[in-house]
């Protein structure tokens, strides 16, 4: 059977510039806005979940949700430390540090806006914990001096944490010596310190947390079981990715449905669009369907080439917003994270199912507005057609 | 000698088509009196319907002058243009060219929405007119549902509710069967004969041309007179 | 002129079709302009309701750290303040994380008297000053989990750990649309009794004080008085007017606030490109019937004019049933999302503006289909196809 073939409804795009300009624009924007919406919960998972290790446990107090609100008494806290499971260092150590965890108001560089940052007080292990970081400029914080370094982001967004730069904290001025990369995770987020100096800056009596780095991935439901058996313990271990991905339940459940409902009125929208364009081809090529028709055409022929226009339309349309959308990928948004009370700076990510997702997402959208006027194109009688010349 | 209706002299006009530049009328001279009942006729491309348009004010030509009832057309601006038309001339179209979306009364009425008359006086003189064309009882129908000779006798209505002095028709029968043609020719023979109104019209018909006082024939820019010895 | 609006209307109803699909995706993207304005304004509304005869006064270093008991007095004694309250935030579990609502530990009296928005019966509140044990809850919150007075509400304790459990002696409802009816107090004596008994390093603290003043107009000069009072201490404080301790929290999520109004702009974007194609349509469908108009001896005006009217109808049309169903997706949205916004409504404002918008981009689509009617030729337009 003979197809119309692909050029024609090239062709027939390319004609009328202006309507398809106007409709693949509309497109592009309902398929920028989804995938934006798509990038930036999967950036924010991607933070979190990466900001822990698989094979690190995270312990606070039973019924805190975040380490602000958590205190683990020192007792207690040497009772974890003990734990058999815990992963020995190459230095010989054991692999766990005990640490406390406060908030601090800083001033954004530039709007001087004040927002929440996370100091974290860490012992000798701290670092070792976390192989996603490394120092990027100067040196690392001595214990025992009132010295504090910057996670990236901080250091670069707020006032006193650069390289350099002092803090005031608890009465006493901590100088900033240096920054640490952390890449996308939480902690580029942070000023980190020592435990030691900042509980006694601080008056605290208690740890926040303990984290420690299991010998096997597997032990964890024994820890777990030991410690919630033991009535003097009042604790509870998570895995660390488990606890980061809870942190940010509530930041990414808004987004999603924030974004999802956005991206269902938009769609709407541009599938209004493209069955107004495709209904008005259809009108003003009336003639040129009686003719195929007469021609030996079959009604099915007609039916798809008015359908691949539509999807031609969606898919320049939907490549565009893709292409705008990833540009977003050099932004950064900075933003309190609800649940943790703190500073949680995050990207845009595009993933190639994010790519697919939108692609898929603007082909429905052009098969839907051109479905109706297409089927409208291959009913049309052909005498009526032709008559209508 | 009393001044002609509508005198054109030297009139010349030319049209960009892509890069080339296509003189249509070359220094045209053209007389109409008062009453009179002329017929255009001529190839396709010869430049009829582009003399009519300029001597309907519709246009303007790049050279020459276009006198109509001693008032020099080609010099008014665009705004004072549009109400010369609107009081003296009568357009009738080869599609009819009526507003789908208003009924028979109201496409006629729209030409007399520029005049000062009142509502009142506006539907008299469409009436009128109604009654004239024979359509009194279609008044009420939308062009979709009139036929071919019904929309052009609108049309015609409409040229002539304003009492205008000139009534130019482009093609009038071109879309018509041959007893609405008849009927349209006849009343247009009507207009001029019984109510004195001078008419311009171009044609492809015999039959029309048939109609009028004189032909004349526009071919590569020049003006003929042929028209045909009376019988 | 009359004739104009009736051929727009006309015209309008030729292409059913057409026109009720672009008022379709019209009214979609009205609806959702309204709905993301309103979202801003929610983010906004613990900062509306504030007064500005109160001050609040927290730790320097953030609401993380408390401040101690004692300073009670020596903030009253500041020249200019009225009376001291003291609130601190409790964030317990109610059966489930899921079930979010504010929870406060506050000096009764003296608090209810600083909030006078919150109407309580005077038996209740009475009940409640009595009850050491005894809660108050707003009218949002208590519907949500269909409490009644009398009930025994637990809670389990996150910064304050173990089981706690109160009786409701009280509910309050707001003296104004925008005062937050989602809010649960109870006694700070209860709390600090039971944090003493366990030597918490938590008691004796308080989260803020809550500072009534009698002039406004002296506001940041008693702030500073009081800062003052405390610096070089072991907790320093930070005291600011009420609005300015809400807008803080509002800056601190601002990036977010900053993306909605982005896309609240993209929404109005795409509204434009549907109007524009369907006007840009209908005024090339319609060149012809333009020409003979102003062959008639109408000037280049009147069919340009007709279009815009023809794109300002339309708009507003849609404009006006966008704005009517916005007040129901509203209250969708915000069952959706329960007590995340205590305050969820649609302003006057926003309608102001989604009726401006619609106005406007009325007018926008038709500009350039407007133009180049004005612009074109005669001869040009009766040779129009169409």
């Amino acid at each position: 059977m003979s197809h119309i073939p692909l050029s024609y409804a090239f062709k027939s795009a390319l004609a009328r510039k202006l309507t398809t300009v106007l409709t693949a624009g509309g497109m592009a924007l309902v398929v920028f806005v989804f995938a934006a919406v798509l990038m930036l919960s999967q950036g924010l998972k991607d933070t979190l979940v990466q900001t822990g290790s698989a094979d690190n446990v995270m312990v606070i107090r039973r019924g805190a949700e975040t380490e602000v609100q958590s205190a683990v008494e020192r007792d207690q806290a040497a009772v974890i430390a003990s734990l058999p499971q815990i992963a020995y260092g190459a230095n010989g150590r054991r692999l766990v540090s005990k640490e406390t965890v406060v908030l601090m108001v800083l001033p954004k560089r530039g709007s001087m806006k004040p927002s929440n940052v996370t100091i974290r007080g860490l012992s000798a292990e701290g670092f070792a914990l976390r192989p996603q970081v490394r120092l990027s400029q100067g040196r690392q914080f001595q214990p025992g001096a009132a010295e504090v370094i910057g996670g990236k982001k901080v250091a670069q967004g707020f006032l006193g944490a650069g390289i350099g730069e002092t803090l005031r904290l608890g009465l006493r001025d901590w100088t900033v010596v240096g920054t640490f990369d952390a890449g996308n995770t939480g902690f580029s987020s942070e000023i980190w310190g020592d435990a030691d100096q900042l509980m006694q800056a601080f008056r605290r009596q208690s740890f926040s947390s303990v984290i420690f780095k299991l010998a096997e991935p597997s032990d964890l439901p024994a820890i777990k079981t030991r410690t919630e058996d033991d009535p003097r313990l009042t604790i509870e271990a998570k895995r660390e990715t488990q606890f980061y991905l809870e942190q940010s339940e509530v930041m990414a459940n808004f987004l999603n449905i924030l974004g999802l409902t956005l991206s269902v009125m938009f769609s709407i929208g541009a599938v209004i669009g493209a069955m107004i364009t495709m209904y008005a081809a259809v009108a003003s090529r009336t003639s040129e369907i009686g003719t195929l028709r007469a021609l030996g055409f079959r009604r099915r022929s007609i039916l798809i080439a008015f359908l691949v226009e539509s999807l031609i339309l969606a898919v320049i349309g939907g490549g565009v917003g893709l292409g705008l959308a990833s540009c977003m990928q050099f932004i950064s948004i900075s933003t309190m994270n609800w649940q943790s009370f703190s500073e949680l700076s995050f990207r845009f990510s595009l993933t190639p199912a994010i790519a697919l997702q939108s692609l898929i997402f603007a082909l429905f959208m052009g098969f839907l507005g051109g479905f109706l006027p297409a089927v409208k194109a291959a009913r049309m009688g052909i005498t009526q057609a032709l008559r209508a010349a | 000698m009393s001044e002609a209706l509508i005198l054109a002299h030297n009139v010349s006009k030319s049209y960009r088509k892509g890069t080339q530049i296509v003189r249509v009328l070359e220094g045209i001279d053209l007389r109409v009196e008062d009453g009179d009942f002329l017929a255009l006729m001529g190839p396709s491309g010869s430049g009829k319907s582009t003399l009519l348009n300029l001597i309907a004010g519709i246009d303007t030509p790049d050279e020459g002058s276009i006198r109509a009832a001693g008032v020099d057309i080609t010099r008014l601006p665009e705004s004072q243009l549009a109400d010369w038309r609107a009081s003296h001339v009568g357009f009738i179209f080869q599609f009819y060219n009526l507003m789908p979306v208003l009924t028979a009364f109201e496409n006629i009425e729209l030409a007399l929405l520029l005049s000062k008359l009142s509502r009142q006086q506006r539907e008299q003189h469409v009436a009128l007119v109604l009654e004239l064309v024979g359509l009194r009882d279609r008044m009420s129908h939308y062009p979709a549902q009139l036929s071919g000779g019904e929309q052009q006798r609108v049309a015609i209505a409409r040229a002539v509710v304003s009492d205008p002095i000139l009534i130019v028709a482009d093609e009038p029968t071109g879309d018509l069967d041959r007893s609405s043609a008849a009927e349209i020719l006849d009343l247009m023979e009507r207009l001029n004969q019984e109510f004195g109104k001078t008419i311009i019209m171009v044609t492809h018909d015999q039959r029309a041309a048939d109609k009028a006082h004189r032909v004349l024939h526009l071919d590569k820019g020049a003006l003929s007179d042929s028209t045909a010895a009376p019988a | 002129m009359f004739y104009l609006l009736k051929l727009s209307l006309r015209n309008l109803l030729r292409h059913k079709l057409r026109s009720g699909l672009t008022a379709l995706g019209m009214i979609v993207a009205i609806v959702a302009f309204g709905l993301l304005r309103t979202v801003v304004d929610a983010w906004y509304a613990g900062a509306d309701a504030t007064s500005a005869t109160r001050l609040i006064t927290r730790n320097a270093i953030s609401l993380v750290f408390t401040l101690p008991l004692s300073y009670r007095n020596k903030i009253r004694q500041v020249e200019g303040v009225n009376s001291v309250s003291y609130a601190d935030w409790f964030g317990g579990v109610y059966i489930d994380e899921k079930n979010f609502f504010p929870q406060f530990a506050i000096e009764p009296s003296s608090y209810l008297d600083l909030y006078p928005e919150y109407l309580l019966p005077e038996r209740q509140k009475r009940d409640f000053l009595r009850d050491r044990k005894g809660a108050i809850a707003g009218r949002k919150v208590a519907a949500e989990y269909g409490w009644k007075i009398g009930d025994v509400i637990p809670l389990r304790g996150t910064i304050y750990p173990g089981s706690w459990s109160y009786v409701l002696r009280g509910i309050y409802r707001g003296a104004d649309p925008k005062t937050d009816e989602t809010q649960f107090f109870f006694h700070w004596e209860y709390l600090n009794e039971r944090a003493k008994k366990r030597s918490s390093p938590l008691s004796d603290r308080v989260g803020i004080y809550v500072v009534g003043i009698r002039e406004p107009g002296l506001a940041a000069e008693i702030s500073e008085t009081i800062d003052q009072g405390f610096k070089n201490s072991l907790a320093e404080t930070l005291t600011e007017t009420e609005k300015a301790f809400q807008l803080g929290f509002v800056a601190m999520t601002e990036a977010i606030v900053i993306v909605i109004r982005a896309v609240s702009l993209v929404v109005i974007a795409i509204i434009l490109a549907v109007a524009a194609n369907t006007m840009a349509m209908s005024a090339r469908e319609r060149r012809r019937e333009h020409a003979t108009l102003r062959a008639l001896g109408f000037g280049p005006t009147f069919p340009a004019l007709a279009i815009i009217y023809e794109s300002l109808t339309l708009a507003v049309f849609a404009g006006l049933i966008g704005i009517a169903l916005t007040y129901p997706m509203a209250d969708f949205f915000a069952g959706k999302v329960g007590t995340l916004f205590p305050v969820f409504q649609v302003s006057p404002q926003t309608v102001w503006m989604a009726f401006a918008a619609s106005l406007l981009v009325g007018l926008a689509a038709a500009a350039a289909p407007a133009w180049e009617c004005y612009r074109m030729r005669i001869t040009d337009g009766l040779s129009s196809v169409g």
